[in-house]
């Protein structure tokens, strides 16, 4: 269906489901009881998933594809947010040209760093990659300050000139929305103890996901997407056959740039808000985590570890010394306060750590990523072993 | 989990989706029957403070941090009391706010507006949070306080000097108690002239950023106003950490007063590399050269050391000050933790106590009961002398520190000594100059 195969339409099926399902997934745990702590279905972090999942499934079209590894993608992202939140400036808090906008510009953009940096390949290509992204970080930071706000950032005002939309009530503030269905509006769900939110703009965030999904399928199956794995596995044959490869790796470079560019139109639709930050080169090294975590070169795999990595920013960072306590009130004192010392360093400021030690696992006992344990475990559980059993599109081209 | 479906559950879940799209149009408008958001209905309330755990900012999110602990242990009754005793508005009772407990849920802002707004986000919509608090940085006070607008909660600003905050910027649910840019710049060009002169040459170096900005221009009009006169102004990127080929220029520039409009590590490199140029001991003009800080921290000290020696700057408040209320803080906050508190820590626990205290004489948690309860408020008793919460751009006015580097500090902790305190009335502005629009208060739901 769809021009997909079977296995493919599972898959996005599959998908679907999960960010249709997403509201009860993630919020397992009863509200008010200890572990709801670990609660991740509120609309912020539902959000950050799926838009995550949007840049990390562009990033994974170039490096999972070409081996080109970026480290300034966060630069896209970045410019992309600038362009949305412009065009709710200027012309309507409507959501849907800014993100086409974003899309645009980004796409744009992108054409001119690749352009330069596709002239070399490997770590050349990645170190300039990350000069483009940490210069736009710093001129949207210092000098470029009338554009983009500088550290202070952009955000809709009461006075923005709004040209098509008619003047706001007074008292009230500009709000992103979809021909008038507020992006932050919810609808709270009361099921025995727990409560369940749906998000507008969670939805509207998660349709584009499965359509950026769905694209990024049909990339991976092309003739295109042979054409690309074919940059990655061996570009100097593909030179000697007459090829030229650039026109290739570039055209990947640009989409991989717009879905950074998507996501970052659909980041200032959930929350109206830029801050030059998001082109920090951190961030960009965020989403390649993303992708390792996850499985490099899979369809799925981008997304999981954007959520993984989103989940324990969000969620790890949020336990503080005062909760570990309460968890732990059940054993002695002293024996209390010493696995309460034990744990700390991970939790709370100790995210990072968490991520850092989870990472090194992943990349030790799983280099497939998360994608690779998850096929381990089916394959000790399940019936029949079937070796060609990956939804990843490994499947080796005939020559 | 496509298995999970078949599921008498899944089906269950399924029809609710199905029920919930349909009933949508209709419902989406009136959520729910709260009359603001996170109205807290049990026995507890809950606040978010939200600071800097990781990043430059880290020390300040620390103290800021125990400095909440601190306030939140003393509403609900706990401690010795702290400021509750010294402040002029007797209506807290130590019993919790308005008789609900008070617990509170911390985040990492990472000095970061993205970060700090998905950790405001998730306090408000997944914790409850009925007021954010916290910051160490004018960018992400900016960012909270537009999210905080938007969402219906109050903002209770932490450190952030920068003018934006409660000028271009401002919002009706954000208050700020920090001083400003401004501030800094009218309390010190008297101070400055007076040991300095009036006749002096000035070269600013400014980080690259907002509050660089506004720094140098505040410390740039109140000095030449005094008959200073402005060579130049050079931007330094905020990434840098050696600025020896900044300090080299100044020399041949004829200027005799060097204004370091720099924060945190910035300024604690600038200022080692100035000094160690031997800047100071050159005779420009037939007069000593002189390095001026318009931001000073304790912490900023402390990571400078010696090299902080008789430079003047100024701050919002220091531990040393000899006030009742000052007195009473620093006790309790050295009593817990066994140190005097930062500004940055001042700041908020007076901040978290203004909040509540502004709760109980409005009788509600409605943000707009709250904002009116703040907005024109004169209180007394927490270490800053008389205070104003102005009502026009939610900024608090009191007296201004302006403080020298200690010649010879007798402790760790002892490195700024209060030259003067400059009174009120003489950093008061007027409330329209940086433009910008309060709006009206958002209570949300």
């Amino acid at each position: 269906m769809f021009g997909l195969d079977k296995k493919d339409f599972r898959l996005l099926l599959l998908v679907a489901v999960l960010v249709a399902l997403a509201p009860f997934i993630l919020n397992p745990f009863p509200e008010g009881s200890g572990m709801a702590q670990f609660n991740a279905g509120y609309p912020d972090l539902m959000q950050r998933f799926v838009i995550f999942g949007i840049f990390a499934i562009g990033f994974n079209i170039l490096f999972g594809l070409t081996g080109y590894l970026s480290f300034g993608h966060a630069a896209f992202l970045g410019v992309g947010s600038y362009a949305a939140i412009w065009m709710m400036k200027l012309l309507t808090m409507n959501v849907i040209p800014a993100i086409i906008v974003s899309v645009i510009v980004a796409g744009i953009f992108s054409l001119a760093v690749g352009w330069i940096s596709l002239r070399r390949s490997g770590i050349y290509f990645s170190i300039l990659t990350l000069a483009f992204a940490q210069m736009s970080y710093s001129l949207a930071y210092s000098v470029l300050t009338p554009i983009t706000g500088g550290e202070t950032g952009l955000q809709p005002k009461v006075n923005d000139p709004r040209i098509l939309d008619g003047t706001l009530a007074n008292g009230a503030t500009p709000k992103a929305n979809l021909f008038g269905l507020e992006m932050g509006s919810s609808f709270n769900l009361d099921v025995g103890a727990w409560v369940f939110t749906f998000n507008v703009g969670y939805y509207l965030a998660g349709i584009v996901m499965l359509l950026a999904f769905y694209l990024s399928i049909r990339i991976f199956r092309s003739p295109f997407g042979m054409m690309l794995r074919a940059v990655k596995s061996n570009q100097q044959r593909l030179n000697y056959t007459g090829l030229n490869a650039k026109p290739y790796t570039l055209a990947a470079f640009v989409i991989s740039g717009m879905y950074a560019g998507l996501a970052g139109g659909l980041m200032v639709a959930m929350d109206t808000q830029v801050g030059a930050e998001r082109m920090f080169w951190t961030a960009s090294g965020e989403v390649v985590l993303m992708s390792i975590l996850g499985g490099v070169g899979t369809l799925i795999g981008p997304v999981l570890g954007a959520g993984a990595i989103k989940y324990m920013e969000n969620i790890l960072s949020k336990i503080n010394s005062d909760i570990l306590h309460t968890w732990f009130a059940f054993l002695p004192d002293g024996l209390e306060d010493f696995v309460v010392t034990l744990i700390y360093p991970f939790i709370g400021k100790g995210w990072h750590l968490t991520l850092g030690l989870i990472f090194m696992l992943v990349v030790i006992f799983l280099p497939g990523g998360l994608v690779e344990g998850g096929q381990r475990v089916a394959r000790l559980f399940g019936r029949k072993k079937k070796s060609t059993d990956t939804p990843d599109g490994k499947t080796t081209p005939a020559e | 989990m496509s298995k999970m479906n078949l599921t008498r559950r899944g089906v269950l879940k399924t029809g609710a989706i199905a029920g919930a799209g349909v009933a949508a149009p209709t419902i989406f408008t009136a959520q729910s029957a709260a009359a603001f958001t996170n109205e807290p209905t049990g026995s507890s309330v809950t606040l978010g403070f939200n600071v800097p755990q990781t990043g430059p900012y880290a020390d300040e999110g620390a103290d800021e941090l125990r400095a909440y602990e601190l306030a939140v242990e003393h509403l609900n009754g706990g401690g010795d009391g702290g400021l509750m005793n010294t402040f002029s508005s007797k209506a807290l009772q130590g019993n919790g706010i308005m008789g609900k407990k008070v617990e509170y849920v911390t985040g990492d802002t990472q000095t970061k507006s993205d970060a700090a707004r998905a950790s405001a986000r998730s306090m408000i919509e997944k914790d409850g949070a009925v007021m954010i608090t916290g910051g160490s940085s004018s960018g992400v006070a900016v960012a909270v306080q537009a999210l905080c607008q938007e969402a219906g909660v109050i903002f209770m600003a932490g450190l952030t000097h920068s003018n934006d905050t409660t000028g271009k910027d401002k919002k009706a649910n954000g208050f700020r108690h920090f001083f400003n840019s401004y501030m800094s710049g009218a309390a010190l060009a008297p101070i400055l002239a007076n040991n300095y002169g009036t006749d002096r040459k000035a070269y600013h170096l400014t980080a690259d950023y907002n509050w660089g900005y506004t720094t140098e221009e505040a410390v740039r009009t109140s000095t030449e106003a005094m008959g200073w006169e402005t060579v130049a102004a050079v931007k330094t990127p905020l990434t840098q950490t050696d600025f020896s080929s900044y300090i080299a220029p100044v020399l041949q520039s004829g200027a005799d007063v060097l204004v370091l409009n720099h924060y945190g590590g910035n300024m604690v490199n600038s200022l080692t590399n100035a000094v160690q140029f031997g800047l100071r001991d050159k005779l420009v003009n037939n007069k000593n050269f002189e390095i001026v800080v318009p931001l000073y921290s304790r912490l900023m000290a402390k990571g400078a050391g010696a090299n902080v020696k008789g430079i003047f700057g100024s701050t919002n408040w220091h531990w040393s000050l000899q006030d009742e209320g000052s007195k009473a803080f620093v006790k309790s906050f050295g009593t817990k933790y066994g140190f005097p508190p930062s500004q940055a820590a001042h700041t908020c626990y007076v901040q978290a106590l203004l909040y509540a205290d502004a709760v109980e004489r409005a009788g509600s948690f409605n943000p707009c009961a709250v904002a009116e309860a703040l907005e024109g408020f004169e209180f007394d008793g927490m270490g800053n002398g008389k205070t104003l919460y102005r009502a026009e751009d939610h900024q608090c006015f009191k007296d201004v520190l302006v403080v020298k580097g200690k010649e010879n500090p007798t402790s760790e902790f002892d490195l700024l000594e209060i030259v003067e305190v400059t009174p009120t009335s003489q950093v008061t502005y007027d409330a329209s100059i940086f433009g910008g629009e309060l709006g009206s208060c958002n209570p949300g739901a």
